[in-house]
């Protein structure tokens, strides 16, 4: 591929949406005020985590003054069947998990919605349930593949004879808790239906994606069904294919005969829209006495529901992060009576590099290699698994640029010995990687009657700066001003687009809208700008053609930790991500977005835990007071810088995505800090004071 | 009953369980005060109730009668965006922006209390010697970002405090 030269890529526009958003006057999802008069739908989550609905006892609820309509198994309209088991809402009388929805009021004011939902009599008929994941689970079994394709296991030379021949080995299990999502704004969603038209005004990160579910699900042609998502707030993998949400409103719209809103709660949002399984991670490394790695193996055992499978791909990262002899990864898998895990930013990666980094951190404290030379000593010179050769890989200088800039060298390995008072200090270090997928897109370019250029693609703005940077691409492949360029996003009628999910959103959508402002600009050169002309581009060949090729994106980030000496609890005062992630095309959006990914990561070490109690099957800490997520008090010194990286390959634009790697290795990071300072190796997530009371030195 | 926001009296027929926030967002139009959890737990909803900073969702809107509700609509002046929002663009103190109008609004109060002089649970003497980064921190740390845009709105928020 041939790079394009560019004038606004590379430079640090603020926001476009920025004032809208600062001002309030961003409508983000269900903030519509041009409907007239709404109605508000409440689910009924089931208070059983296995059986059946028996009876559910609308009359007393259906008479009170603003109620409209009492959706149960009994009476909701039926649907097609779905792709998405989970989108089968109310379709049948069968409890999977407890908080399933099993019920729903719609009425003519949210309080009545929500006074009627929570008075709603439903008998059950209760079966003992299974919801606790443990490491010799009789329910364990091999899953097909893993998300999304991969293979579930593999293995390369004979690992048991490495381990046994090897001169030092590492044999550690991690955990890692359930996490939840959390985006700030709920999923939300307000359907409205003219006729048999129905537009849906949703908080998901793909519209058209959205679109070709509810038209499947609703038997209509996908024409019939308009998605619109111009704000996001936020969605980390849990908004990433439409959820049950949107259907509650497109039924409930219909039944009742005026637009719907379904707003979840927040209590929700630790049940139905997905989360990260729960991991048991066993990682055994194989060495020469000089860490030269001869074996590695990584098996993950981790959840999912009886509704659906969702086969986290714990230990891919494994297969393409070092050199070693021999290797082998796994996954199995326990489908229990728990909502169903999906999508959190970094499925696999994250939860997976927490154990493989830690590991290579107990590797070098084994061999008294230091932690960032083993892992340049292990650094392979192609794809390990696959023998491809890297697009571009730039862990070593990523490595090599954060110990300069954190001030490495001069550090003391021992564990323990390092006081400031009455904190014990200490750093870490720990390698981030993430693929750099792309995905077929559609996109269209006009000249506007009035001057100037508009291009619209069915991307989503989830938080990432996706309109800035796509108007900033637009504006180098049109060779104009990006004041003269207008990007339309957020809308499914704009056509086929990958998903803001798997960090593709800038190379697949930035793809489309290049090759469309590139045609544009041809098309005006030849005809002269007679203000009417529109070219409309599909990269799905292009995209096709991609191969040859491994592609990923690197980092090394490091940590201090500060755990005070008589309660436990820690503090990262600083936190340091050196990326190579390809061409950067906004740095303002980019150093957020890699900081924000790093601030998650430092969530998940220190504080996020889903907390599941095994008599009711639910995860009890369902709200912002029982599930700390970080705040402005729990974060310090985070930055995020990135080594030049150009690669012709990837992509046309050379760009790799930044939504995710940022919290890959973070844990880990953290963790070794931990260690460093204190001596205690805690390999089960959070890192809480409790973990480390008992092993500090006195 | 009569609700007093952003300066102006509006007229409003309520049920009395509608809280505060429910009434912005769904009775008035005003959009920009968020709901991310409902429950006082994420402070996406922070208005100012006489100058105070408060949580909507907490506050029942019957309760409101006769008292000024300050909402981020009302935060700009004729001459463009108040000193905060600027440097909530300028330092990219957000990202997905839904937690946004909240922290601003927050700040905002953060600031006038800062101002008189109101301690915090990190500061050491009686009077805050100045506005800080642990400060600032500690002060706004009712405001939840799940996008992580922290280091943005201290940038922000230190930015403001130099300046005036
Ligand atoms: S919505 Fe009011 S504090 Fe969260
Ligand atoms: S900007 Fe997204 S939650 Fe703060």
């Amino acid at each position: 591929m041939t790079a394009i030269t560019t004038r606004a890529v590379g430079s640090s526009p603020t926001r476009i949406e920025g004032t809208a958003k600062v001002t309030g006057a961003a409508r983000y999802s269900t903030e519509q005020d041009h409907l007239g008069d709404v109605a508000y739908l409440w689910p009924v989550p089931a208070t059983i985590a296995k059986g059946r609905v028996e009876a559910v006892d609308s009359d007393a609820v259906a008479g009170l003054p603003g109620v409209l309509a009492v959706l149960t198994p009994d009476n909701a309209p039926r649907l097609e069947t779905p792709d998405d088991a989970e989108l089968a809402v109310l379709q049948d009388h069968e409890v999977s998990y407890r908080g399933q929805f099993v019920a729903a009021v719609v009425a003519t004011s949210l309080e009545t919605a929500r006074e009627a939902a929570a008075s709603l009599h439903i008998t059950y008929a209760e079966v003992p349930h299974d919801s606790e994941l443990t490491e010799n689970h009789p329910k364990l079994s091999k899953p097909e593949k893993v998300n999304p394709a991969f293979p579930t296991d593999t293995e390369d030379g004979d690992v048991d004879a490495a381990l046994a021949a090897a001169a030092v080995t590492v044999d550690a299990t991690y955990r890692t808790p359930p996490v939840h999502n959390n985006p700030m704004e709920p999923h939300a969603s307000l359907a409205v239906w003219l006729g048999h038209e129905l537009t849906l005004y949703d908080s998901l990160q793909g519209a058209f994606a959205a679109q070709q579910a509810l038209a499947k699900l609703f038997a209509l042609p996908p024409a019939s069904v308009h998605v619109i998502n111009e704000h996001v707030g936020g969605g980390f993998g849990s908004k990433g294919t439409v959820r049950l949400g949107a259907v509650l409103a497109a039924m409930a719209a219909r039944e009742v005969g005026r637009p719907v809103k379904v707003v979840l709660g927040r209590q929700h949002m630790f049940t139905v829209v997905g989360y990260r399984t729960p991991t048991i991670q066993r990682v055994r490394l194989g060495a020469d006495a000089d860490g030269q790695l001869t074996a590695i193996e990584h098996a993950a055992i981790e959840q999912t529901s009886t509704v659906l499978e969702f086969a986290e791909q714990t230990t891919v990262a494994t297969r393409i992060m070092y050199a070693a002899g021999s290797r082998r990864t796994s996954h199995r898998l326990a489908a229990l009576d728990v909502p169903t895990p999906r999508w959190m930013r970094a499925p696999g990666e994250c939860p997976g590099m927490f154990a493989l980094e830690s590991a290579m951190d107990e590797l070098a404290v084994a061999t008294g290699v230091d932690p960032v030379e083993i892992r340049i000593r292990n650094e392979p010179d192609v794809e390990p698994e696959s023998g491809k050769p890297f697009s571009s890989r730039n862990l070593v200088a990523c490595l090599r640029e954060g110990a300069e800039r954190f001030g490495w060298a001069a550090r003391d390995p021992r564990p323990g010995v390092r006081r400031d008072g009455r904190w014990l200090v200490g750093t870490g270090v720990a390698a981030s990687t993430y693929p750099s997928y792309v995905g077929p897109s559609t996109a269209s370019a006009a000249a506007e009657p009035g001057g100037g250029f508009v291009v619209r693609i069915s991307a989503a703005d989830i938080g990432t700066g996706a309109r800035t940077v796509l108007t900033q691409i637009a504006a180098d492949a049109l060779r104009v001003r990006v004041e003269e360029v207008r990007v339309e996003i957020g809308d499914s009628s704009f056509g086929q687009a990958a998903l803001a999910g798997g960090s593709m959103g800038t190379a697949s959508w930035g793809w489309a809208v290049t090759r469309a402002g590139e045609r544009l600009r041809a098309a005006l050169d030849e005809h002269g700008g007679d203000g009417r002309l529109e070219v409309h581009v599909d990269t799905a060949e292009e995209v096709k053609a991609r191969t040859g090729f491994a592609y990923h994106a690197f980092g090394a980030q490091y940590a201090e930790a500060r755990v005070d000496l008589d309660t436990g609890e820690v503090r990262v005062p600083r936190l340091l991500g050196v990326f190579g992630v390809g061409r950067i095309v906004n740095p303002r959006t980019a150093r957020s977005q890699l900081i924000g990914g790093m601030t998650m990561g430092l969530s998940m070490a220190l504080h996020e835990e889903g907390v599941l109690d095994p008599a009711f099957g639910d995860y009890v800490n369902h709200d912002f007071a029982g599930y700390h997520v970080a705040a402005a008090a729990d974060v310090a010194d985070i930055d995020a810088v990135w080594v030049d990286e150009q690669d012709e390959h990837v992509n046309p634009l050379g760009v790799k995505g930044i939504g995710e790697i940022g919290i890959v290795g973070t844990a880990a990071a953290v963790a070794n800090a931990v260690f460093h300072a204190t001596g205690v190796r805690v390999r089960d997530l959070p890192i809480r004071l409790d973990k480390l009371l008992g092993g500090l030195p006195g | 009953m009569q609700l007093s926001v952003n300066g102006q009296s509006r007229d409003l027929e309520l049920d009395n369980r509608t809280t505060l926030l429910d009434a912005l967002r769904e009775h008035l139009g005003l959009i920009g005060s968020k709901k991310g959890c409902d429950h006082g737990q994420c402070g996406a909803c922070t208005v100012l109730l006489d100058g105070r900073r408060t949580n909507a969702c907490l506050v029942l809107a019957v309760t409101c009668a006769g008292r000024e509700v300050a909402t981020i609509e009302g935060l700009a002046g004729p001459d463009g965006l108040h000193p905060v929002q600027q440097a909530f663009v300028e330092h990219d103190g957000f990202q997905c922006g839904y937690c946004t109008p909240g922290q601003i609004m927050s700040a905002v109060g953060m600031l006038e209390e800062f101002e008189r002089g109101w301690p915090s649970a990190v500061t050491g003497e009686v009077q805050p010697a100045g506005l800080t980064a642990p400060e600032i921190r500690e002060r706004m740390s009712g405001n939840l970002c799940r996008c992580g845009a922290y280091v943005g709105i201290l940038a922000a928020l230190t930015d403001v405090a130099s300046r005036s």
